[in-house]
């Protein structure tokens, strides 16, 4: 299935803008398919499908948002990418294809050479990645000490050069000093330096604006996507937050208990939402300048350990039918490029056929 | 507007689900070997008129001095583990001095942990100089050799059971209040305690209400913990002749007048007491231990 | 227009703080520096602004957790500065709080149904079986069964929890709730959830909010009234509609642009502003917004501007409308 890449809107500067290169890499970066990671718990009587059969691909210069809830999985997705799973949970099936070699088959010290030098992961919290006794210089200078070997001077402008590249004023003495005698946006910015310094192809962002001011997280987006552009990187950004998803990404995967329920390029997910719980999920964000009741979805996420029988979300579903309840409903693939798993959807080939509740 | 029906059971039935799950893997996962020495050590301490074959303070009919235990040279089948300098058998002295260890070192840790906790708790919640007096006491207090102390004190008031579990008690409960402080400081600044101070809740109601069973799982664990050291305390103030008067039998005081014979090759009279404190004090850690690591990660899940 | 049921005028909070070699310097970090606002019954006013904008101050100014440097809160107008015994009382009993973390604010060993009705327990007389109807009561108004009401806070939801606070502010006949972020830490359908049961309560039972957050959409759509702050000053306060349809202050308008979009196509075409929030050591000469204003004047760095009236209701303070 093609998800984006050439098809979509070339001109739009978030594309994979390399000039000159009009067909773009049509090799994906990154190609999930199919993975599976399930925790075990109880000495294996307990099983929790945490990551089920969960299926995308990214190519150079997208931006890919992976949308859930808490407990939808999505920061397990992630973690199963990078081999940073917990003891209790195992990759149990599908695949991992990071530039064309399989991560599920890798061993860990192999994947700790492509970890934080090919692939880099931003965290929530900026403090929970800066270590507080050591310089910024220290910290930035780190992957290309170790990944590329630099030394000496060339180090030194090479860290300089990534703190500029993240807009930090003054870097020749910022490097010196320590992360607690920076703001929270400023620690942000930095953990993006030490991401880039390795020069990574995907970078994972775990909701890292979460804890910052309004405006920080407008500077850091705005950071993120002039990286891009420059840069090439692709990138998956982990988030609850449509309003992120409608600014930065070019494709949207949504989460729900475990599963992907909908995979769509961004203007066809706002536009024409297939799944139920997308559909909810749009309708219950506040827009600004609207006092219209915000939809809310009855009830709470699933227990992973005691889903219901049928599609995960049939006890919230308003259009739920009776094939719902007992069926589990497989992947359903719609013209506008449009992946949602869900009976509703079956048989619908148009974009739009379908409307829901909330319509923008 | 949307009331939310099933979602609340099913919350609270999976919670005892769970509830059932993790008390089977708690049970599994106990100390068994301290759970079987402590219990078994109390139900020594409570049947001990009726276990112990002898009256530990009379000599026993038909046994000489210094007899040894009865499977070696010259012992016999009713004093099993041998005689002591008076003709006593050893092991009805040692099943009743069980009732001392662990009453002293019970009731003494419960004196302790009260008085703790409650200058910890004034300490840390009400602060300002009532805090700075509290502190500055348990500065003093700790700068004193406990031991020591526990002597003097001893000495002064003279020794009767119930006067060491009071001056264990009160040599004992500063390092509680200096950990419940440290609980309380941090208890203060949550959430659910300020909102109750905001509700108009008194001081006093918020330290029954809120405070108080919060620091209830660290006070356990602390004297869990401490009830070892306050039962070698009341060893060492038995062995210096200043504990727990005769006649009634402790480990330490048997652990005091035999000290000679250990060299003169009646080991017999000093080993199985020594014995004894060593088990009841390694089955209190162990069981601390594991209270610890059992109480504790649910704390800090709060 | 009916009395407001809080009225806050001139209301300044200094803290200071010591520097220097010994300490011997001493400053002050001006948290709260004259703020004027007004909330009426029934009505929701919205406390908008980043970091260090005194928001959270001015909120424990209200709730009695700091005492004011200067200016005065007035409670149906009644000044609350040195109230006590049964008048502070009184007062309490009528302004709660909801809090943002719904996993710290609840008491976790105790019940359900002793959390709600501590307040109760605390300002009436009111028999057991009383208070434990009464907890029915407002656990069916926040859209909780009654007879969850025995079980304890680790055994709901975030959502859930948040409910039970809110049962917990409404038990004693509240007429002001003090709502600090009560959604920001709760998922996206939750959220949507709890505004909604906030603004049925409103509707039903006409309690006032006060109503703090960081999320513009969120503030607006649950918000009568919208108030600005930066760095211990309003700098802008109209109706919500107004404010949305005309932001005039150039921090507002900041703001606005580093709005989330709600669709790809919306994207703001202004940048949004650089720099941060300066210390508020050292605060900015004349207008403290002045430093990363895009629209800066002379003037700006040398008086600062006041509140005036401002088109379509509100006040603005910026000389670019002087």
């Amino acid at each position: 299935m093609n998800m984006g890449g050439p098809d979509m809107a070339p001109h739009s500067p978030r594309r994979s803008a390399r000039p000159g290169e009009v067909g773009a890499h049509l090799d994906p970066v990154l190609t999930v398919s199919d993975l599976q990671t399930h925790f075990f718990s109880f000495g294996g009587t307990r099983v929790v499908k945490a990551v089920d059969r969960v299926s995308f691909t990214l190519h150079e210069g997208e931006t890919l948002g992976l949308v859930g809830e808490s407990g939808s999985g999505k920061t397990t997705t992630c973690l199963s990418i990078v081999g940073l799973l917990p003891r209790a949970a195992r990759i149990v099936g599908g695949s991992v294809v990071f530039e064309g070699e399989d991560l599920t088959r890798k061993s860990q010290r192999e994947l700790r050479r492509i970890r934080g030098r090919r692939i880099a992961v931003i965290l929530q919290d900026p403090m929970a990645s800066l270590n507080p006794l050591f310089t910024i210089f220290r910290q930035v200078a780190e992957p290309a000490f170790f990944h590329q070997h630099l030394r000496g001077r060339s180090l030194r402008e090479r860290v300089q050069h990534l703190l500029r590249a993240v807009r930090i004023p003054s870097p020749e003495w910022r490097m010196r000093e320590y992360p607690h005698q920076m703001s929270g946006g400023m620690r942000q910015r930095i953990v993006g330096a030490i991401a880039l310094a390795g020069g990574p192809s995907l970078v994972i962002a775990d909701e890292p604006t979460t804890n910052l001011d309004v405006t920080i997280q407008a500077q850091y987006l705005d950071l993120l996507k002039d990286i891009q552009r420059e840069t090439g990187v692709a990138l998956i950004f982990v988030t609850h937050n449509l309003g992120i998803v409608a600014k930065m990404c070019d494709k949207v995967a949504v989460m729900y208990a475990g599963k992907l329920i909908e995979r769509a390029p961004v203007r066809e997910l706002f536009d024409d939402p297939k799944h139920p719980y997308t559909r909810a999920l749009l309708g219950a964000v506040p827009k600004l300048g609207s006092k219209e009741p915000l939809y809310s979805i009855p009830g709470q996420p699933p227990n992973l350990a005691n889903l219901p029988a049928g599609c995960s979300f049939h006890p919230r579903c308003p259009e739920a039918v009776p094939r719902c309840v007992s069926e589990e409903p497989g992947d359903f693939h719609l013209g506008d490029g449009s992946v949602a798993r869900c009976w509703l959807v079956e048989g619908k080939n148009e974009a739009g056929a379908h409307r829901g509740p909330t319509r923008s | 507007m949307a009331t939310i029906p099933a979602n609340t059971r099913l919350a609270s039935e999976r919670a005892a689900a769970g509830r059932l799950r993790s008390v089977i893997k708690a049970v599994r996962e106990a100390p068994q070997a301290a759970i079987v020495i402590l219990g078994g050590l109390m139900l020594v301490a409570i049947f001990a008129d009726l276990i112990a074959p002898h009256d530990p303070t009379l000599p026993v009919q038909g046994a000489n001095v210094f007899d040894p235990p009865f499977w070696m040279e010259g012992g016999r089948a009713t004093t099993l583990l041998g005689t002591d300098f008076q003709g006593r058998d050893i092991l009805s002295r040692l099943i009743h001095g069980a009732r001392v260890s662990l009453i002293v070192g019970l009731m003494g840790t419960l004196v302790a942990g009260s008085i703790g906790t409650a200058m910890g708790i004034l300490a840390g919640y009400v602060g300002g100089w009532v805090d700075q007096i509290i502190m500055r006491v348990t500065d003093a207090w700790l700068a004193l050799p406990a031991i020591v102390f526990a002597i003097f004190l001893a000495a002064m008031v003279g020794p009767s059971m119930w006067n060491i579990i009071v001056i264990l008690g009160a040599v004992y409960w500063t390092r509680y209040a200096r950990v419940i402080r440290g609980e309380v400081l941090t208890l203060r600044e949550r959430e659910f305690v300020k909102l109750a101070e905001i509700a108009g809740a008194s001081k006093l109601r918020v330290i029954k209400r809120h405070i108080l069973p919060n620091v209830m799982n660290t006070a356990t664990v602390l004297a869990s913990l401490t009830v070892g050291v306050v039962i070698i305390a009341e060893a060492s103030l038995s062995f210096l002749g200043v504990g727990v008067p005769p006649p009634q039998p402790a480990w330490g005081l048997m652990l005091s007048e035999a000290r000679s014979t250990l060299m003169a090759g009646q080991w017999w009279l000093t080993v199985f007491p020594g014995l004894c404190i060593l088990l009841i004090v390694l089955a209190t850690q162990l069981f601390g231990d594991w209270l610890r690591v059992r109480l504790d990660p649910q704390l800090r899940n709060l | 227009m009916a009395q407001p049921v809080l009225e806050v005028r001139g209301l300044k909070k200094h803290f200071p703080v010591r520097h220097g070699l010994l300490g011997r310097g001493k400053t002050w970090v001006k948290a709260v520096d004259g703020v004027d606002f007004a909330i009426h019954p029934g009505e929701t006013l919205g406390l908008i602004g980043e970091s260090g904008c005194g928001k959270t101050t001015t909120s424990k100014l209200i709730l009695l957790q700091e005492t004011p440097t200067a200016g005065s809160i007035a409670f149906e107008g009644r000044d609350i500065a040195g109230l006590e015994g049964t008048e502070l009382m009184a007062y309490r009993r009528a302004v709660q709080v909801v809090f943002q973390d719904p996993f710290s604010s609840l008491s976790p060993r105790m019940r359900v149904e002793d959390i709600i009705a501590e307040p109760l327990e605390i300002h009436t007389d009111l028999s057991r079986a009383a208070i434990g109807k009464r907890v029915g009561e407002v656990l069916e108004l926040v859209g909780l069964q009654p007879d969850v009401a025995p079980l304890f806070p680790h055994e709901f939801s975030g959502g859930q929890r948040q409910r039970i606070a809110i049962a917990r502010a409404l038990a004693t006949n509240t007429r002001l709730i003090v709502l600090d972020e009560p959604v920001s830490a709760l998922d996206v359908s939750v959220r949507a959830q709890i505004i909604n049961q906030l603004e049925h309560l409103q509707r039903t039972l006409g309690v006032s909010y006060l109503f703090i957050g960081h999320d513009l959409a969120t503030v607006a759509h649950i918000s009568h009234r919208i108030a600005v702050m930066y760095l211990g000053k309003i700098v802008e306060s109209a109706d919500s509609d107004t404010l949305c349809a005309r932001p005039m202050h150039p921090y507002t308008k900041a703001l606005f642009a580093a709005a989330l979009p709600s669709h790809p196509d919306d994207q703001q075409q202004e940048r949004t502003i650089a720099g941060e929030v300066p210390s508020a050591l050292r605060l900015p000469s004349g207008c403290r917004f002045h430093p990363r204003c895009p629209s800066a004047m002379p003037v700006c760095s040398e008086v600062e501007p006041t509140l005036q009236p401002r088109d379509g209701g509100g006040v603005v303070a910026c000389h670019l409308y002087d």
